[in-house]
């Protein structure tokens, strides 16, 4: 089966003026099965957010391919990019700030589905569904970000992303701001809809909680400082990490 | 200790209010009388009548008589339409040609962003009212002409403005999602951008409401904008000067009237800057 992301030495340069370059992920490639999940660990700055932000094309790769359900997405723009999202979409790590504060959640969550066409009526109906899938109430799409709680409006974020029913969900530590409880929620609920959709639904998974990589990812890259340094099963490099960092990684944490 | 905070919050809350509906009925007073002004004015301002020359105020003429006999209040009423018209012309004019340019530097960045950015450097670097009197003088007056002039020495502020609150949102994790929803450029820019950052662009305009007045009416007073018979405050003041001496009142009453209007418009700027500013909403 054709791997639904594949990503190859993906490299980025910050260039600034008066400093020197700043190679903030170095040459990595990987391959993600379809329904999969796929783990990316690493401490802050370890270039995480970078290389998700260009696979998504929210930041343009200095170098490298990424190519998505065989379609190399690398150079494309416009219209053509545009349709691109109806495949891959992404969860952030503050649910508040990534809902435009003067629109309600309920735009938010059915943007994607009236730039492709949907008629309003069918969207309500639709977004007030998704809001129940993903456990709120459906009144919920008449409020503002404002006006929920951090894991409520993470929840409505999931919610927009699976609006358009996409096969790559991004999540970039989508659990990092919200507090363990919540977490647990959160984590609860991408498992659900991961089992629900069986094999059409895979998911890139940032954190740097490698616990929680292991109990819910089939695979995990550990980065640190823009390289790759370690890949394997969860539970294999729990077991022996060859890297050193990863040792203390898993130090910290067990 | 947490009491009086939420007082005084709430006292600068209440007066802030107060000073919104004051001045707000006063700022619109001030368009009705220049929108219906024909009807307003109790005299003809333009009828001359020669046996009432520089008549002193009195009942019959509030702010006398000029020296063709023509009442100075229906002149003041009357000429309050090319002022204030022109003067909102004029920062309709700034407000939307600035925030476009800065708003398609902030979003398109690259090149076109440097070369308009270096530009509206030349126009800030001048002094405004020098740069105006030269673009002016050489457009040869007139108040078309004199409203070219301010607008071209006036956007560039806007333009940085818009620029950087463009750059700021284009940073937010909300509008990367909205991106991911596959809007158009143009619809991002209309449906997320704009509502996002017209509140300071706004504020701004409301401020710059009574200078620009008075920089109209400076380029008018020096013959460069509106050109006598028409009403025009400035061009009133300037024509009738050399009888300050002997008849103040005829060039009292436009100065008066630009003085209060001026006062009217900043003092709502300022009191809107305030009720946008969240601090003294108590959010
Ligand atoms: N726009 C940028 N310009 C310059 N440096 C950046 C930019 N974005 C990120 N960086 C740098 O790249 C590195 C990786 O950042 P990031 O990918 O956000 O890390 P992570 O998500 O793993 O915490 C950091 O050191 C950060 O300072
Ligand atoms: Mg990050």
């Amino acid at each position: 089966m054709e791997p639904i992301l594949k990503v190859e030495n993906l490299t980025k340069v910050f260039t600034r003026k008066g400093q020197p370059d700043f190679i903030a992920v170095n040459h990595i490639s990987f391959e993600m099965n379809q329904g999969s999940c796929l783990g990316l660990i690493g401490e802050s700055g370890s270039g995480k957010s970078t290389t998700v932000n260009m696979i998504t094309r929210l930041l343009d790769p200095t170098e490298g391919k990424i190519i998505l359900d065989g379609e190399d997405i690398t150079n494309i723009s416009g219209r053509k990019l545009r349709k691109v999202y109806a495949r891959m979409q992404m969860v952030f790590q503050t649910p508040t700030d990534s809902f435009d504060p003067r629109c309600t959640l309920g735009d938010g969550i059915g943007e994607s589905l009236r730039n492709n066409g949907w008629a309003r009526k069918d969207t309500r109906d639709e977004v007030a569904r998704l809001l129940e899938v993903c456990g709120l109430n459906a009144d919920f799409a008449s409020r503002y970000p404002h006006q929920v709680s951090g894991g409520q409006c993470q929840r409505a974020a999931i919610a927009r992303a699976l609006a358009i029913r996409p096969k790559l969900l991004i999540c970039d530590e989508a659990t990092s701001a919200l507090d363990v409880t919540v977490q647990k929620e959160i984590i609860a609920l991408l498992n659900e809809l991961r089992w629900k959709s069986g094999s059409d639904l895979s998911i890139l998974f940032i954190c740097h909680d490698i616990a929680l990589v292991q109990q819910f990812c089939n695979y995990v890259l550990v980065m640190y400082k823009g390289d790759v340094v370690e890949r394997g099963e969860p539970d294999e490099v729990i077991r022996n990490p060859a890297n050193a960092y990863t040792r203390r990684l898993i130090d910290s944490v067990l | 200790m947490k009491e009086p905070t939420v007082r005084v919050q709430k006292i600068r809350k209440d007066t802030v209010r107060i000073r919104l509906i004051i001045f707000g009925t006063l700022a619109i007073l001030l368009l009705i009388c220049s929108v219906f002004s024909e009807y307003l004015t109790p005299y003809d301002p333009y009828l001359q009548d020669l046996a009432n020359i520089k008549a002193a105020p009195s009942a019959a003429h509030i702010f006398g008589t000029d020296r063709y006999g023509r009442d100075m209040l229906s002149r003041v009423i009357v000429g309050s339409r090319t002022s204030i018209y022109s003067t909102l012309l004029l920062v309709a004019i700034i407000t939307v040609t600035g925030t476009m340019i800065g708003v398609f530097c902030g979003w398109h960045g690259k090149w076109i962003d440097v070369v308009l950015m270096r530009i509206s450097d030349i126009f800030l670097a001048f002094p405004g009212l020098v740069f105006a009197l030269a673009v002016a003088g050489i457009l040869e007056g007139g108040l078309q002409n004199a409203i070219i002039a301010l607008a071209a020495i006036s956007w560039p502020k806007y333009a940085r403005i818009a620029r950087s609150q463009t750059l700021a949102q284009k940073e937010t994790p909300y509008l990367k999602a909205v991106r991911l929803s596959g809007c158009s450029t143009m619809k991002i820019i209309i449906k997320h951008i704009l509502p996002n950052i017209i509140g300071p662009i706004l504020v701004t305009s409301m401020l710059d409401i009574g200078t620009m007045m008075m920089e109209l009416a400076g380029l008018s007073f020096l013959g460069l904008g509106a050109k006598p018979p028409t009403a025009e405050w400035g061009s009133m003041m300037s024509d009738t000067r050399s009888l300050l001496t002997t008849v103040p009142w005829v060039t009292m009453a436009p100065g008066i009237a630009i003085f209060i209007s001026v006062m009217i418009f900043n003092l709502l700027g300022d009191t809107i800057r305030d009720y946008a500013d969240p601090k003294s909403r108590g959010r």
